[in-house]
């Protein structure tokens, strides 16, 4: 017996994360990888796709350390007196996503470099409200 | 492969449009008032600046910029309400959502609706009430104009995507936190000499203000030397999303803006010096990880291309523009992509002194986003009203110095390029 695929959704993406992968999905008519989980490609607009697994290392090409935080992460203790990093990953595979940036001194931005390398990291992941994370590799 | 700016196709509007009449309201902080007022305030404006006068009962149609009354005010479905406290009902008014740029893309159905040949009289506007809330809750209203099942949850902030767009064009280019800082000194010089801005003070008045404040209570008062100085104390100017501080971030603002639009062909009837739609351009972007370059909005180089081609004007001709400098690397980036420098070019243009008032190239006179306000649904068409004045050659103090003065640009930005809207106005 088969397992039923699932929808190609932001629902199952953090349901995948949450069972420790990142899926993104690849286009079978071009190729097309893409983090997110679209259900058609943007690229040649074919409804073709299939689940693909990022392997989970990339490097960071733009980040910002926020200090004036929304209201998720205000009750997680962040703030103006204890910043957090976000930023943009290019993926080993191609592809850019956005994602937190964990293990790094957001105090001190310039300590963190751009073009370093990062992998996956999902051991601090919110159950209730996961996010895709990385960390020095 | 950015879009080059002389590659849009060349569309045309189905008739000439032209603006007639502008209205704004203070724009600021104000406690007591809802939409409505603010509305109502710049409306007023409107009426009583108009040449020749308008029966309101004149107007066919309205279309309305709001970003989020919903989520502000606790207000949906505005523009019937609008149309009432105008007395316009039964007036169809319809309400325009995109982000900062709402007005922006609610101007373009305006002109799209008389170029149809449909209507011949159509108010345009915008308008936000953002100060009900706290800063937290801007934070996360603002935010929710970004993507919210792969960027928001990632921790990026309206404030932290630009600040990631900052970082990156730092990295790329001889960018750096004092270009930064001058964009903001610069339009808050602007917007001294705008009575209706929210900051209508320069840089160097705030802080001596400041210091006589704080010598007159007695406490510690700061030895800020100029501008610099102070916009380089970590107290005075707190980090929001580094690189960006307090004084990189346009403000927190309640405001309204409105423009009369009539077919070109009976502008006379309302005024003798009309401001004509020359060419305008729109366009939609994707999230900065999914956009081809992290130091460029391709929206804003698509939609300028639009509506270079429809003016059949290249970049160089643009006299006077008011950009969108809802943050300071923005104004950077935003005169790159218009093509008034090339890409990398931009800080030493600010360096330089250009885009001042007396610059080769003004940008932001009327105080940009940055000193004027952001109330982010008007922004748009006060950018535009701004460009009116400028080329009917009645801003006043804040006049641009060039006798000659035919065209100017304004360049309005939905969230973090997810919507861009160029229009190029031409003076009549």
């Amino acid at each position: 017996m088969t397992e039923e695929p699932r929808e190609f959704n932001a629902a199952s993406f953090y349901a995948y994360l949450k069972e420790g992968q990142f899926m993104g999905v690849r286009c079978r008519s071009c190729g097309k990888l893409s983090a997110e989980a679209r259900p058609m490609c943007p690229a040649c607009h074919s409804r073709e796709v299939e689940w693909f697994r990022f392997s989970g290392q990339g490097q960071l090409s733009a980040f910002t350390c926020i200090s004036v935080v929304p209201a998720a992460l205000a009750e997680k203790g962040y703030g103006r007196n204890n910043p957090y990093c976000s930023g943009i990953v290019t993926l080993a595979e191609g592809p850019r996503i956005s994602a937190r940036i964990l293990g790094v001194d957001a105090a001190s931005p310039q300590t963190i470099a751009t073009g370093m390398n990062l992998a996956l990291a999902l051991e601090d992941l919110d159950e209730d409200k996961p996010a895709l994370a990385f960390g020095p590799a | 492969m950015a879009t080059s700016l002389t590659s849009a196709k060349r569309r045309q509007l189905g008739r000439p449009v032209s603006i007639v009449g502008a209205g704004m309201s203070r724009f600021g902080a104000f406690r007591d008032k809802t939409s409505r007022d603010l509305f109502v305030e710049a409306f007023q404006d409107l009426l009583e600046h108009l040449d020749q006068g308008i029966d309101v009962a004149d107007i066919e149609c309205g279309y309305i910029g709001n970003y989020s009354a919903d989520l502000f005010e606790g207000q949906g479905h505005t523009a019937p309400i609008l149309a009432d406290w105008l007395g316009m009902t039964p007036t169809p008014v319809t309400r325009i959502e995109n982000a900062c740029a709402s007005s922006g893309s609610a101007l373009r159905e305006g002109v799209m609706a008389i170029a149809s040949g449909m209507y011949d009289v159509v108010l345009v506007g915008g308008v936000e009430k953002m100060t009900n809330l706290p800063t937290e809750g801007v934070t996360d209203v603002l935010a929710s104009a970004a993507d919210g099942l792969y960027e928001v949850p990632a921790g990026l902030t309206f404030p932290g995507i630009y600040g990631a767009l900052a970082k990156a064009h730092m990295d790329r280019y001889e960018t750096n936190l004092s270009h930064l800082l001058k964009v903001g000194i610069k339009n808050h010089n602007n917007g001294a000499l705008n009575p209706k801005a929210q900051f209508n003070a320069s840089l160097r008045d705030m802080l001596e203000r400041r210091k006589a404040r704080a010598e007159q209570q007695g406490g510690p008062v700061p030895d800020w030397r100029d501008e610099m100085d102070f916009l380089n104390d970590a107290r005075a100017n707190p980090w929001i999303a580094w690189p960006l501080r307090l004084y990189d971030c346009a403000p927190i603002t309640d405001g309204a803006s409105c423009v009369l639009l009539v077919a070109a062909e009976i502008a006379a009837n309302f005024t003798d010096k009309p401001v004509h739609i020359a060419g305008t351009g729109q366009a939609s972007g994707r999230p900065l990880h999914d956009a081809e370059e992290l130091t460029s909005l391709s929206a804003a180089r698509e939609a300028a291309a639009q509506a270079y081609a429809m003016a059949g004007v290249a970049p160089q001709d643009i006299q006077v523009a008011e950009v969108h400098d809802c943050f300071t690397i923005a104004e950077i980036i935003a005169t790159e992509d218009l093509g008034f420098f090339e890409p990398g070019a931009g800080p030493r243009a600010v360096d330089e002194g250009r885009t001042a008032l007396h610059g080769d190239r003004p940008i932001n006179t009327s105080g940009g986003l940055k000193a004027k306000g952001h109330p982010v649904g008007a922004s748009g068409v006060a950018q535009v009203i701004e460009t009116f004045h400028q080329l009917r050659g009645e801003a006043g103090p804040r006049q641009v110095p060039n006798p000659n003065l035919e065209l100017g640009l304004t360049h309005n930005v939905g969230g973090t390029g997810g919507t861009c809207v160029v229009n190029i106005l031409r003076r009549g």
